[in-house]
């Protein structure tokens, strides 16, 4: 996973980037860099920017460090196998991947999570429909330092509650935008989601990176998305996004980070 | 009749190029004008305890930083200040302003926080060897943020931003502070996470002056960068003292009655936290927050547009887990 890399490799393949930008056909700077990843992340496959799946983000980020995003996949779409999103300019442009499961669904999905935007950039979603074909939603968003950043307003009280979790559903009259049949979930992990990126300057050592990696999210059992997360989702991970409902309704979260800590949660409060 | 010949005719005859003299005097003139360090405008709001108004503004190169309120007090022996401004040039000014007013010497200078706008003129008074003072948490909040700040504001402020550097506290408040200027106690007192994490507030006895630096805006819009729960905790306890007869807002007029100074921002901070506590039970979403919230707020304050969605986002993001 591009998240291991260390900043020193990063900033190693920024300065390779450079020098081949240097030696390259002039083609412009942003898609340069986004057919450099649709070859490392997407084999070179097609991607179409067909206007399938649709992408919500401010033009122009409050806070580079917490920058909101919302993707929409319609019932038209069919069966969708994942969702990535794409930071262009970020170190680790990946910033996650959700794979969906059954009580996903077919119908109106919704995926919203908050992002660190390190310089301008664009930003994209793309989704793998059941046929194996590639849609894309792109949207350019002003914001910098998102990843240098140090975003905790309170460093004591992110570190005190680290693993603490809420897991919220919410009334199907929230939800009656979309498809009749679906629910609206969130998900929020107390977590500083280190991107090894933030210096301190007391030591003057890096912050070791440390992330949520993983998440497994079920309703009742079946798996509504299972994401792999990247140094670019913010501090305090969050993620809301909508579901079928089955018989209880019970939302059951798995998270693991970096360290290897193990984080579980339900709907029913009950965290641990 | 004769003419005698005019004064400037005499000057013109002994040197025929008077053009390239006024020149020459003009450019020496103007040369010593820019060297000249023009002193701060501080008002004096309580017997020897002095601030500065600063500008209604965001960064640019034109106001140099000059866009948040300092001060100084002054004792038998010593002189404290508070604050600095948000850039060399803009803490090299405020040095003047003291320096027309008493030649003692400066013992602390005062952090009240780690925004810039505060604490970028520091480097001006490093020539003085004060203690320079702040909360125990600020040198870890300037840590994190230190480079980003300097990136930033160089952009900001272009030219103005000078040799501005950082310069860390050297004497650090965990809890309260009593510094001594002769015949003149000043307090430093060490506030709970509400700003920011490491707001100080600076309290001259003999004068019931508050030095409240950015627990306290007054016509600019307030700036969350703490907590709301904690700065909104933090009003009611500092209102409900008696020991305070007038206080120095960070941003704001140079002195205001207390506790009536606060009810503006005491109201724009709870109807934020109100309006975002009903839209997070509502399951709205942080971007619809972002739209809506605070707007009744709107015309009551300046930067408006540069402060309250940010404002929102962060409280969004603190109340959401309550």
């Amino acid at each position: 996973m591009q998240t291991g890399r260390t900043w020193k490799s990063v900033l190693g393949l920024a300065l390779a980037a450079l020098v081949a930008a240097g030696a390259s056909a002039p083609v412009s700077a942003g898609d340069d860099i986004w057919q450099d990843i649709r070859r490392d992340v997407f084999d070179n496959r097609q991607v179409s920017e067909d206007g399938l799946v649709t992408l919500d983000a401010p033009y122009r980020a409050e806070d580079a460090a917490v920058v909101p995003l919302t993707m929409h996949i319609p019932a038209s779409a069919g069966a969708v196998k994942s969702l990535t999103l794409i930071i262009d300019k970020n170190p680790s442009p990946v910033a996650a991947t959700f794979e969906f499961g059954e009580a996903a669904g077919k119908g109106d999905r919704m995926l919203s999570t908050r992002v660190r935007i390190d310089s301008y950039s664009n930003v994209r979603a793309i989704a793998e429909t059941a046929d194996g074909t590639l849609h894309m939603a792109t949207k350019f968003v002003k914001a910098s330092g998102g990843c240098s950043a140090a975003a905790a307003k309170d460093a004591d009280e992110t570190l005190a509650n680290l693993g603490k979790m809420q897991v919220r559903t919410f009334d199907s009259a929230d939800a009656k935008d979309h498809t009749p049949n679906m629910r609206e979930a969130q998900v929020m992990i107390r977590h500083p989601n280190a991107t090894g990126m933030q210096m301190d300057q007391v030591t003057r050592q890096f912050t070791p990176m440390r992330i949520v990696s993983e998440m497994d999210v079920r309703r009742d059992g079946a798996r509504i998305f299972k994401m792999e997360g990247g140094i670019s989702i913010s501090e305090n991970p969050n993620f809301r996004f909508t579901y079928v409902p089955g018989s209880d309704n019970l939302i059951e979260v798995t998270a693991k980070d970096t360290e290897g800590k193990v984080f579980t949660a339900t709907s029913a409060g009950k965290a641990s | 009749m004769p003419q005698h010949p005019s004064i400037g005719r005499q000057i013109r005859e002994v040197f025929p190029n008077v053009t390239a003299l006024l020149a020459v005097a003009l450019l020496l003139a103007f040369t010593s004008l820019a060297r000249a360090v023009e002193p701060l405008p501080v008002e004096e709001i309580a017997p020897g305890v002095f601030a500065h108004h600063g500008l209604y503004e965001i960064f640019t190169p034109r106001n140099s930083g000059d866009t948040s309120n300092s001060g100084f007090i002054i004792g038998k022996d010593a002189v404290a200040v508070i604050d600095t401004g948000g850039s060399e040039g803009v803490g090299e000014r405020l040095l003047a302003a003291i320096r027309a007013r008493t030649s003692l010497p400066i013992k602390y200078v005062i952090n009240t926080h780690m925004h810039p706008d505060h604490l970028f003129g520091n480097a001006a008074f490093a020539g003085e060897k004060p203690e320079f003072v702040g909360h125990a948490k600020l040198p870890r909040a300037l840590a994190a943020r230190g480079d980003r700040y300097m990136a930033i504001n160089k952009e900001l402020l272009g030219d103005a931003f000078g040799d501005t550097r950082i310069i860390m506290p050297t004497k650090l408040v965990d809890d309260r502070l009593e510094l001594n200027l002769g015949d003149r106690k000043i307090l430093i007192e060490a506030q709970p996470t509400a700003h920011t994490d490491n707001d100080v507030t600076v309290f001259d006895e003999k004068t019931g002056t508050m030095f409240l630096g950015d627990l306290l805006f007054s016509k600019h819009t307030p700036a969350l960068d703490g907590s709301i729960r904690g700065w909104l905790a933090l009003i009611d306890k500092l209102a409900a003292r008696q020991d305070i007869q007038r206080v120095v807002p960070g941003h704001g007029p140079a002195s205001m009655p207390w506790p009536q100074a606060v009810e503006a921002e005491k109201r724009y901070l709870n109807t934020i936290a109100n309006e975002v506590r009903t839209m997070i039970k509502q399951g709205k979403t942080m971007s619809d927050a972002a739209e809506t919230a605070g707007m009744s707020e709107k015309d009551a304050w300046l930067l408006f547009k540069e402060y309250n969605a940010r404002n929102v986002s962060a409280a969004f993001a603190e109340l959401e887990w309550e």
